[in-house]
C-alpha cells in the first residue's frame, strides 16, 4: 500500500519536472540564441542560426563601444535611474515618517490621496506632462526624466515605509527622546537604520520599472546626447538593422546590469518586484 | 525635575505643521508630475488645437469625433477590441500557467526548486523592448527557416509576426512569456500561506492531490486571480513597446496589433499617420475614457475575487 503511494508521489515529480524542463527550455533557448549569435559574423547567423560558432567574433561588441553612442546612453540611464532612486526614496521616507507617527484626520486624508497614485498609470497623463517639461524647459535633457520617476515611486515608497515604521516599538523612539534627541534625529538614528530592508525593497521595486523605461525617454528626448539606454538601443536597433549579429550585441550589453544584479540577489529581486506589482 | 521635562517633552506632539515639512517635498513632486497632469487631461479632452496657445473649449467634440468620424472611429475601435483580446490571452496564459508553476514550486519533496523559480523570473527582468527585438529575430522566418527545415520543423518557419491572422496572438504570447514570473511569485506567496498542518489532515483523511487543490488551494488562490487580473488589465491598456519593438507604432501588419497604448501615441503625441500633426486633446480623450475604463473595470474585480470575505 505504502509502496504504491509512494511510487505515484515520484511518478507526479516527474510529471513536475517535464513541465517545468520544458518552461525552462522556453525560457532559456531565446538567451542562447541571443548570445550566441552576437559572437558570429552578420552571414553566419544566417547559415548557422543555432549552433556554436567555430571562432568567437567579439567585433561586434568592440564596434558598438568604439563607433556608437553606446557609452553615454549608459551613463544617461546610470545617473537618472540612481539619482531618481535617491530622491524617491529619501522623500518617501521622510513622508512615511510623518505619517505613522502624526495621528490626524487630514494626516490620514493626505496619506489615501498619495496613494491613490499606486492604482494610477501615469502614462494617460502624458499629453499634459509632456506640456509641462516644455515650459520648464526640460525637453531634451535627462533632467526631465528625474522627477517623473520620483512622482511614479513615492506612492509605493510612502505606502510601503509608512507600514513598516509603524511597526517599530514606540519605546525606541521615547528613549531617544529622553536622551535629548529631537524628531529629526530619532529619524536619522533610530529609523533609517532599522527601515533598511524596506528601503531596499523600495528601491529594488523601482529600479526594474525606471531602467526599462521607453515611454517617457521616447516622448522626451530626441538628442543623441540625451538618450537613455533603452532608447540608445531602438536608434542602434534602427542603424544597424541589416547586421543582426551586431543587434543582438547591444541587445545582450542592454540586458546585463539588471540581469546580473537579478543572479546575485535573486531573493530579494523577486520580492522586491512582485510586490511592488502587489503594491501591498 | 528632570522626569517632569521629559514627561512634558514626550506629551507635546509636535504640530501639524511640523509634520507637513516632512511631507512636502514627496507631495510637491507628487502634485505636480502626477496628480494635477492626471485631473488636468481629463479637462484637456474637452478642448481642441495642437498647443497650449490656440487652445479653445469644443465640448464633448472630441469624444464624438472618436466614436463618429470615419477614419478615428474606425482606428478606435479595432485598438479598443485588440487590447481586450490582448488582454484576455494574458489572463488565461497568466493564471493557468502561473497556478501550474506555483503548485510545482510549492511542493514540498520537489527538488530544484529555486532554480525553475529563478528561470521563470529572468524574462521579467528584460526590458519590454528587448524582448520584443529578441522575439523578432527569432520568429523571422527567413533566418533559421532552412535550419529548421533541414530537421523537419519547417513548419515552424511562418511570418508569425507578419501575417493579419497571428500576429496578435503572437504578440500577446511574447508578452506572457515576459511576464510569467510575476503571476507565478504571486501564487507562490498565497500557496506558502496555506498552513502545514491543514494540507497534513487532508491527507491523513485520504484526500488526494486534485481533491486538496480544489478544497484547499483554490480559495486561498481566489483574491491572488483577483489581483492579478487588475494589474494585467491596468498594464495592458497601457501596453505599447511591446507593439513598438514588434510591430512599429502602427500596428503592423495594417494595423493588426494595434493597441489603445499605440493608438493614443500616434493621435495624442506623434500625430497620426495622413496628418502628422498630434492633437493633444483628441489624445486627452483617448486618455480620458481609458481611465474611466479602468476605474469602472477595478471595482467589480475587486468585488468578484472578495465577495466571499
Amino acid at each position: 500500500m505504502s509502496k504504491t503511494k509512494s511510487l505515484k508521489k515520484q511518478n507526479r515529480h516527474v510529471f513536475y519536472h517535464v513541465i517545468m524542463f520544458i518552461w525552462s527550455l522556453i525560457v532559456l533557448f531565446p538567451l542562447y540564441v541571443l548570445v550566441i549569435n552576437s559572437l558570429k559574423t552578420r552571414l553566419s547567423i544566417y547559415i548557422n542560426p543555432f549552433g556554436i560558432p567555430k571562432t568567437f567574433n567579439f567585433k561586434n561588441y568592440s564596434t558598438i563601444f568604439k563607433d556608437s553612442d553606446f557609452l553615454i546612453y549608459f551613463k544617461n540611464s546610470f545617473i537618472v535611474v540612481i539619482l531618481s532612486l535617491l530622491v524617491m526614496t529619501i522623500f518617501s521616507a521622510l513622508a512615511a515618517y510623518a505619517f505613522a507617527f502624526w495621528k490626524k484626520r487630514q494626516a490620514r486624508l493626505l496619506f489615501f490621496f498619495m496613494i491613490a497614485g499606486m492604482m494610477l498609470p501615469i502614462k494617460i497623463a502624458s499629453i499634459r506632462i509632456l506640456e509641462i517639461m516644455k515650459f520648464l524647459n526640460l525637453l531634451n535633457t535627462i533632467w526631465s526624466l528625474i522627477p517623473i520617476y520620483v512622482a511614479m515611486g513615492i506612492p509605493i515608497g510612502i505606502f510601503v515605509l509608512t507600514e513598516f515604521i509603524r511597526e517599530i516599538p514606540l519605546e525606541l523612539s521615547q528613549a531617544a527622546i529622553i536622551d535629548g534627541a529631537n524628531r529629526f534625529s530619532i529619524f536619522k538614528m533610530v529609523i533609517v537604520p532599522l527601515i533598511k530592508p524596506a528601503l531596499s525593497t523600495v528601491a529594488i521595486y523601482n529600479l526594474v520599472p525606471f531602467w526599462n523605461d521607453l515611454w517617457f525617454p521616447l516622448i522626451f528626448i530626441s538628442d543623441e546626447k540625451s538618450k537613455t539606454l533603452l532608447l540608445g538601443v531602438t536608434r542602434l536597433f534602427g542603424q544597424y538593422q541589416t547586421d543582426w549579429s551586431k543587434v543582438l550585441a547591444v541587445l545582450t550589453l542592454s540586458a546585463i546590469p539588471v540581469l546580473f544584479l537579478y543572479l546575485t540577489m535573486s531573493k530579494q529581486f523577486i520580492e522586491g518586484v512582485t510586490a511592488g506589482a502587489v503594491k501591498g | 525635575m528632570e522626569n517632569k521635562k521629559i514627561n512634558k517633552h514626550l506629551s507635546v506632539e509636535p504640530k501639524s505643521w511640523y509634520w507637513m515639512l516632512y511631507i512636502l517635498p514627496a507631495l510637491f513632486v507628487y502634485i505636480i508630475f502626477m496628480a494635477y497632469p492626471l485631473i488636468d487631461s481629463l479637462r484637456l479632452s474637452l478642448y481642441t488645437g495642437s498647443n497650449s496657445l490656440n487652445r479653445e473649449f469644443i465640448g464633448l467634440n472630441n469624444f464624438k469625433k472618436l466614436f463618429t468620424d470615419d477614419f478615428f472611429s474606425l482606428r478606435y475601435k479595432s485598438a479598443f477590441g485588440h487590447t481586450v483580446i490582448f488582454f484576455l490571452i494574458n489572463m488565461i496564459f497568466q493564471n493557468c500557467l502561473g497556478i501550474l508553476f506555483a503548485v510545482i514550486i510549492t511542493t514540498r519533496t520537489m527538488k530544484l526548486k529555486t532554480f525553475y523559480q529563478t528561470i521563470i523570473f529572468i524574462p521579467t527582468t528584460f526590458a519590454v523592448l528587448v524582448t520584443g527585438y529578441l522575439w523578432k529575430l527569432l520568429l523571422n522566418p527567413v533566418w533559421a527557416g532552412e535550419t529548421l527545415s533541414n530537421i523537419g520543423l519547417g513548419f515552424l518557419a511562418q511570418p508569425w509576426l507578419g501575417s493579419k491572422s497571428t500576429a496578435l496572438v503572437t504578440v500577446s504570447l511574447i508578452s506572457c512569456w515576459q511576464w510569467m514570473g510575476i503571476p507565478t511569485m504571486m501564487f507562490v506567496a498565497a500557496l506558502k500561506n496555506i498552513p502545514h498542518d491543514c494540507l497534513e489532515v487532508a491527507s491523513i483523511e485520504g484526500a488526494n492531490a486534485w481533491q486538496t487543490f480544489i478544497k484547499i488551494k483554490v480559495p486561498l488562490i481566489k483574491p491572488v486571480i483577483g489581483m492579478i487580473t487588475i494589474l494585467t488589465f491596468v498594464n495592458n491598456f497601457n501596453a505599447f513597446d511591446i507593439i513598438f519593438a514588434t510591430e512599429t507604432v502602427n500596428g503592423a501588419p495594417n494595423y493588426a496589433t494595434d493597441l489603445l497604448g499605440t493608438f493614443f501615441y500616434r493621435v495624442g503625441i506623434a500625430g497620426e499617420h495622413p496628418i502628422a500633426i498630434a492633437d493633444p486633446g483628441l489624445g486627452a480623450a483617448v486618455a480620458t475614457i481609458t481611465f474611466i475604463v479602468l476605474l469602472l473595470g477595478v471595482i467589480p474585480i475587486l468585488k468578484f475575487t472578495n465577495g466571499d470575505n
